[in-house]
């Protein structure tokens, strides 16, 4: 670019000339380039303004655009990091601790019927009443024909049914994937499980939901997509449970009982490996409540961990712990068992008159009710409750289980010394048979606390608080063993496995107060083998007679003792025990006679 | 000089036009094939739960022992009882048959060695 002089030379010598000062000629020029400059230096500005705001208004309208189409699409999953998402990981399996199957899902169909879409809703009526004989054809014309849009026929239906619907041919009867939840062992730990049931229902989907047992308290865990369908592992043994559930259920059957409850427990753990309440029912078609009448008598009502019952002289054990642990007596220490024994209007019995006075092994051997209320006296209510408190026998069952959670054992309203005299050999205290187990587990296994479970603790859990010292809990079992082998438990000895363990024989209370004179509460606590126990078994039968004598006998000695000692037969070899005795040599097995 | 230069950014432009362009397929088709992929796994571990619970079924216990009563003339199993219990004294030696011993004891099939032919 060729600049303009800022001084001109034929204009500065003209200027000269006509005697004018040229410096003017310099600061115009000089104006004028300046303004030059600045014309051209805002021209400039301006478009780069004009740019600027182009790109803003671009950046403006991109993002208006993006969430313009972020707002009206439809929502969509990340597609790249997704878990492959079906509707068969809506609720995880339950596994046994040995990982045989307890519940988990399988897929089927739910059948309903929009009857605007239907062409010949007679003949649809009539073949969905010949596939499902529970449909009436009537009815369902009726309502095919009425003003409604959607019909639900069906929850669930097999893939057959499915066919059967498909050869209808009526575009009008559709079908929804279904979720349900099955229990292939039927009946066995019904109690348990629970059952499931659906929640929110869609057509496509619908949720399932635990309504009861394990399947009820575990909800949130079963069904949170966090754990990625790892399964829920219990602490209950297949194997054992069936073995449990049959025998139980025929002495159930022999001993005309109205039900039946057994629970088997890890003294060390309180891993409970088998619990089974009869009569039971089956998980995959889990009947209704009962809607009046005693909810006891139920199916559903489960008697090992939700039934409470005075369970009877098992109790004395606890007075005779309190004992032994408190300093009041030794195992060879005199009670006196004379009876029968008045407080008040109130007198305590024995079942036959053990003279003048027994010693404490003798009371518990023997099953003293004077002797018992004795002892307990001289301890004293206080504590005796606390006692009791620190067994857990005043709070509701910590297992995981919704029902138990809410029967809180039935204590008296006010402690007196006649509660305190009755308390000590199981009457007028209400709680359920894992209560019992518990409480059993904590004093033998050396005498620290124990808390019921029924899932599998991986690790050895850290041992409870103490209840009662070593020594104590070493004459407990000692005292336990000797009710079998010669006092009320005679019939509990299994060779090889030395049971050990206390009889209960309680009357059943009258609904309006008062107790029954020919309906009992059997009970046997059972600990196995005796010397280092391992597990304990509470049987508890409820209106239990035994009619092989002249009269029948109702006493947990007759009926509750011969089940338990025939679960523990069947039980203990399953549990891997080897019985300690020798083999009878008489059975020479050889494997050259194969 | 300057020509060339801006030859060269427009053929690179259209190149990256290019390599994205493709970029943006493979990305694509990957993604349906991991969508499928999912839709395999979801489709099989559908079966697999059919099947662990078919299975669950058929070894329930109830069932294994109803046809273990069924079978019991070929089977004879019992439940299981502490008199099975057994000592190690008790299982007998299987006799030792030496005419077995003579026969060719194949140790691995493709090195057997040499010496096994002297035992013969």
């Amino acid at each position: 670019m060729i600049r303009t002089p800022l001084r001109p030379l034929a204009a500065v010598i003209s200027a000269r000339d006509k005697g004018e000062d040229p410096d003017r000629i310099m600061a115009e020029n000089l104006r004028i380039r300046h303004e030059d400059m600045r014309d051209r230096e805002r021209i400039r500005a301006e478009s780069r303004l004009l740019v600027l705001a182009l790109f803003f208004l671009a950046g403006f309208v991109a993002v208006g655009v993006r969430m313009a189409m972020l707002a009206a699409s439809n929502p969509q999953e990340p597609r790249a990091d997704g878990y492959a998402t079906t509707i068969s990981m809506q609720r995880a399996d339950i596994i046994d601790r040995n990982g045989a199957i307890l519940a988990t899902n399988l897929i089927t169909n739910s059948l309903y019927a929009q009857p605007p879409l239907m062409i010949d809703k007679e003949t649809a009526a009539l073949h969905l009443a010949r596939i499902f004989p529970d449909l009436n054809a009537e009815k369902l014309l009726r309502e095919f024909n009425s003003n409604r849009k959607f019909i639900w026929l069906r929850r669930k239906i097999s893939p057959e049914q499915v066919q059967q619907v498909h050869d209808i041919g009526e575009p009008g009867l559709l079908f929804g994937p279904r979720e349900m939840r099955l229990y292939p062992n039927g009946n066995l730990a019904a109690h348990v499980l629970g059952g499931a049931g659906f929640g929110r229902e869609g057509v496509h989907s619908a949720e399932v939901i635990g309504v009861a047992g394990v399947e009820h308290q575990f909800d949130s865990f079963l069904r949170d997509p966090a754990n990625e369908g790892e399964p829920l592992q219990l602490s209950l043994d297949l194997t054992v449970q069936t073995a449990m559930r049959r025998v139980l259920g025929g002495g159930m059957k022999l001993l005309a009982a109205k039900g039946a409850a057994a629970v088997l427990m890890d003294v060390k753990s309180g891993e409970v490996l088998a619990l089974v309440s009869l009569p039971d029912f089956d998980p995959n078609a889990r009947p209704r409540p009962l809607t009046k009448g005693d909810a006891a008598d139920s199916p559903l009502f489960n008697r090992a961990a939700q039934g409470l019952y005075e369970l009877g002289s098992t109790f004395k054990i606890f007075t005779a712990a309190l004992a032994l642990d408190g300093g009041f007596a030794t195992p060879d220490t005199m009670v006196s068992t004379r009876g029968p024994l008045k407080w008040g209007k109130y007198t305590i019995r024995d079942f036959h008159d053990y003279g003048r006075e027994l010693s404490l092994t003798d009371v518990i051997v023997k099953s003293s009710n004077i002797g018992s209320a004795n002892l307990a006296l001289e301890i004293g209510g206080g504590r005796q409750q606390a006692f009791l408190d620190d067994l857990g026998l005043f709070s509701p069952l910590p297992l995981e289980l919704a029902e138990a959670r809410h029967s809180r054992p039935l204590l008296p309203k006010r402690w007196s010394e006649i509660s305190t005299m009755t308390i000590s050999y199981g009457h007028g205290l209400a709680a359920s048979p894992v209560h019992l187990a518990a409480a059993y587990a904590s004093l033998v296994n050396g005498g620290t606390s124990v808390q019921p479970t029924l899932l599998k603790t991986g690790s050895r859990p850290p041992t409870g608080a103490r209840i009662v010292s070593t020594e104590t809990s070493a004459a407990l079992r000692s005292m336990l063993r000797q009710v079998v082998q010669r006092g009320t438990a005679s019939m509990a000895e299994v060779p090889g496995y030395q049971v050990g363990g206390k009889t209960g024989t309680a009357d059943k209370p009258k609904p309006g107060g008062g107790y029954y004179k020919d309906r009992v509460i059997a009970t046997f606590a059972a600990i196995f083998p005796a010397q280092a126990p391992k597990y304990v078994l509470v049987v508890t039968l409820d209106e239990p007679v035994e009619t092989s004598g002249v009269k029948p006998r109702r006493t947990a000695g007759w009926t509750a003792v011969p089940v338990a000692a025939e679960i523990i037969r069947r039980v203990a070899p399953i549990l891997g025990m080897r019985p300690a005795i020798d083999p009878p040599a008489a059975i020479n097995y050889t494997l050259s006679d194969y | 000089m300057r020509s060339v230069f801006f030859a060269l950014a427009a053929l690179a432009v259209i190149g990256l036009a290019w390599w994205a362009y493709n970029e943006n397929y493979a990305t694509q088709a990957a993604l349906q094939r991991v969508e499928k992929l999912q839709r395999q796994l979801g489709q099989a571990r559908e079966d697999l739960g059919v099947l662990r619970a078919e299975w669950a079924y058929l070894n329930r216990p109830e069932r294994l022992r109803e046809l273990s009563d069924l079978n019991f003339e070929r089977l004879q199993l019992m439940p299981l009882a502490p008199e099975h219990f057994g000592e190690v004294e008790q299982v007998s030696f299987p006799r030792l048959e030496f005419d077995e011993l003579r026969a060719p004891v194949d140790v691995s099939a493709e090195t057997a060695p040499p010496a096994a032919e002297g035992i013969q």
